[in-house]
């Protein structure tokens, strides 16, 4: 079984050439199902494999199959190998799952799109790559799979390009995203020169992770320092998370897919692959890790806060989430890492799906000042949500309470200025979550509803009454056309097909119960921390904690009340409004972060490009043309020596041939 | 009198002057080519009077070239002033002056 690993990227490459070639004659639903069969086949596979390392005793669960040199240059030789380890099969387990139940949904969700098939193609392609990156048996292989995620990324989010926000929103990600991969290729480049192999493993102990030992502390840190920079850019940290805000531009599914479950945790993934060379790294490194981190976090879930758009609070909170796992790498804590962002993919991916199946059945409506009491209209949607939402806030014993208080009990036993930093995350993301909820699925609809006749007015009760204003006049009833403003036009707001909501209901199912892999009561149930003990034990860098039992207990219960009380705030304010709603503007602005670099960039910065394009005009071109100038001038001189005539040359012979004989001749009389 | 070996030098040197003087001032094609042979005939005269004085074969041996050189010349060269001849009657070697800088 093992030697199949090849199989697990190689069945969704096969849905992805099928697909190029034949899928426009395939057409709807029937390219989408093959997409989805190749992907699940591909799950299936995993799983296989998952249970023969499982079969293996615990020092012999890594295997390697290399189908062929792929770069024989020189010294360098790098293979295209598939590494199955527990932590890679870990990340193929729920990019192929998880992947799987996106592409059936997308089914559903992409019905009527004029280009149903390509949307398959790019996504049966992000899968594959997402594969190659997390089951590479080297940085190379790493490195085209995280190119390739990027590329599919891009053709995703600028997916409906006929827009034009769309289109540059790709841009922005791809642009953002060069400048992590500028720091991860430099990061091959000092590993190469200081091991000369790229490898991770080799069976004669000769990887990059083996030999990490044998690194200096500064080429260790720079090696795991220039690949955090790559992580940041990928996993959307601070500086370079903006990216992924306006990567909401893309097709919901997309969302949930790359920019929550699996694309954006290849930072991670990637940290916690190289953890032996962080471990050899001088501590700052770590700790500025550790500090990024916990500072995306909390800027992130300020932000969530204040933003109407349903998906910008989803992608806001993808942000804040992925900082706590950066924060988790930074103290050591690989595991809880790992774990969390298992758990993250699961209720991450059921939110967005489930924002997904609002918007669906909203008719492409995402702003949250629109929406209000859709528990009613969309059942499985609303309870599936229900469940997601409990799940981010950390309510036990849904899964997210689990990762989330494993992270901060590592972070308290580092330092307790994180720790702090942590919690009120924590309470922010079940404020901002349950904000969320309350605005959607409970209250009064704030819009008209074209069937069912309920009055769709809300009283000026909500913190925009700008918006609500409007639906008050609004007559409920079908064909009631008045001239209002698009936006309060009635909508048939109806609960999304079973092919939506098969994935949602899974989901949810996985949010529940995703918990029980790692426990916290005693090490016989630490089932994830086992199973991940071969990679993250490599170099014991797992930092050891010791706290104290009662102080573990007096953790998750402050955490879990912290989630209760961030629940019961937004509460307040949303469900029963009772207070304000504080949402500054410059929160909503995310801080005018974006402003800022857009003030940046075409501020100091366009003057910039500007010196460096005269510069490029004055100095590098003038010499340039400057050389032609003089070779011109000084031909145009020469040039006049060609008469034409022949005697003239014969004359040059003749004269040349006397001085050259008169030369020699009195070369020879000397 | 006895005719030596200088005298053919003498004459070579005469024949070789003419041609080259002939070469510088004509314009006719027809008159310079003519020319041209006999630059070359007053080397090869120059030739065998060396071979024999000095009793070496050699002399004579490269005569052959150059009348090999000589005839190939002669058809190439006669092939172009014909071509020139037929595009403008009357042509002077001045008139061929395209390459002019």
């Amino acid at each position: 079984m093992l030697d199949l690993i090849w199989l697990i990227p190689a069945l969704p490459l096969a849905g992805f050439l099928v697909l190029v070639v034949a899928g426009r004659r395939l057409g709807e639903p029937l390219a989408g199902w093959l997409a989805t069969a190749m992907v699940a086949a591909s799950f299936v596979v995993t799983v296989g494999v998952f249970l023969a390392l499982l079969g293996e005793p615990e020092e012999e669960r890594a295997a390697t199959v290399e189908l062929f040199t792929w770069l024989p240059a020189g010294s360098l030789e790098v293979s295209f190998g598939f590494l199955a380890d527990p932590l890679s099969i870990t990340m193929a387990l729920f990019v192929t799952g998880i992947g799987a139940l996106i592409h059936l949904y997308s089914i559903g969700y992409m019905h009527g799109d004029a280009n149903f098939s390509k949307f398959f193609v790019y996504l049966n392609l992000f899968v594959f790559s997402m594969l190659c990156l997390v089951l590479g048996d080297n940085l190379l292989m790493t490195f085209l799979g995280w190119e390739g995620v990027g590329t599919c990324s891009y053709l995703l989010i600028s997916f409906w390009f006929g827009n034009e926000a769309n289109a540059s929103a790709g841009k922005k990600a791809f642009v953002t995203n060069r400048i992590g991969d500028f720091g991860f290729m430099l990061a091959m480049f000092v590993a190469f020169g200081a091991l000369g192999t790229l490898q991770y493993v080799t069976e004669d102990g000769g990887g990059v992770l083996q030999r990490a030992g044998e690194l200096a502390p500064v080429t260790a840190t720079a090696i795991a320092g220039l690949l955090f920079v790559g992580a940041i850019g990928k996993s959307a940290q601070f500086p370079l998370y903006v990216w992924l805000p306006d990567a909401m531009a893309g097709p919901t599914p997309v969302s949930a897919l790359i920019h929550a479950a699996t694309m954006v945790t290849s930072g991670i993934y990637l940290l916690t692959r190289v953890n032996p060379i962080i471990g050899e790294s001088f501590d700052w490194l770590p700790t500025t890790i550790a500090w990024v981190g916990a500072g995306t976090a909390l800027f992130a879930a300020t932000i969530a806060v204040a933003q109407h758009d349903i998906k910008k609070v989803l992608a806001y909170s993808t942000v804040s989430q992925l900082g706590y796992m950066f924060l988790a790498v930074g103290v050591g804590a690989y595991v809880p890492a790992v774990f969390h962002m298992v758990t993250h993919a699961f209720f991450k991916a059921l939110l967005f799906l489930g924002s997904g199946s609002v918007i669906h059945g909203m008719h492409e409506e995402q702003d949250m000042r629109r929406m209000g009491g859709l528990r009613a209209l969309m059942p499985i949607t609303a309870v599936t949500f229900i469940v997601g939402w409990l799940a981010i806030s950390g309510i036990p014993p849904f899964a997210g309470f689990w990762s989330k208080d494993e992270i901060l009990l590592y972070a308290f036993a580092e330092n307790p200025a994180l720790w702090v930093i942590g919690l009120v995350t924590a309470v922010l993301t079940a404020y901002y979550m349950s904000r969320q909820v309350f605005l959607v699925f409970f209250g009064r609809p704030r819009f008209a509803i074209a069937e069912g006749g309920a009055a769709a007015d809300d009283h000026g009760a909500s913190p925009t009454a700008a918006i609500t204003a409007g639906a008050e006049t609004e007559a409920a009833g079908a064909g009631s056309t008045t001239g209002h403003a698009p936006a309060h036009r009635p909508i048939h707001v109806h609960e999304s097909p079973w092919l939506m909501t098969l994935p949602l209901v899974v989901l949810a199912g996985l949010a529940l119960v995703g918990g029980a892999m790692q426990l916290p009561f005693n090490s016989d149930v630490h089932f994830l921390g086992d199973w991940l003990h071969p990679v993250i034990g490599l170099a014991e860098n797992e930092a050891e904690i010791h706290v104290a039992t009662a102080t573990k207990v007096v953790l998750a219960i402050v955490a879990g009340v912290a989630g209760l009380a961030g629940i019961a705030v937004a509460a307040r304010v949303y469900l029963q409004r009772r207070a304000r709603a504080v949402e500054p503007a410059l929160l909503e602005q995310a801080w005018r972060y974006d402003a800022a670099i857009s003030a940046f960039v075409a501020g100091p910065g366009r003057s910039g490009f500007e010196g460096a394009a005269a510069f490029d005009g004055r100095i590098v071109d003038g010499a340039v043309d400057g050389t032609a100038t003089v070779v011109r001038v000084v031909a145009d001189r020469l040039r006049l020596a060609q008469s034409g005539y022949v005697r003239s040359y014969a004359l040059g012979v003749a004269v040349g041939a006397v001085v050259l004989v008169g030369l020699f001749l009195s070369r020879a009389s000397l | 009198m006895e005719v030596t070996t200088s005298w053919y030098l003498v004459l070579g040197a005469l024949l070789f002057t003419i041609g080259a003087v002939g070469l510088l001032v004509r314009r006719n094609p027809l008159v310079m080519f003519m020319c041209v042979e006999l630059m070359l005939n007053a080397v090869n005269l120059t030739f065998v009077s060396f071979a024999r004085a000095l009793d070496d074969v050699a002399g004579q041996v490269i005569v052959f070239f150059v009348l090999v050189v000589a005839a190939t010349e002669v058809v190439v060269g006669l092939g172009i002033i014909v071509a020139i001849m037929r595009r403008t009657p009357g042509a002077t070697a001045d008139d061929v002056a395209s390459l002019r800088g």
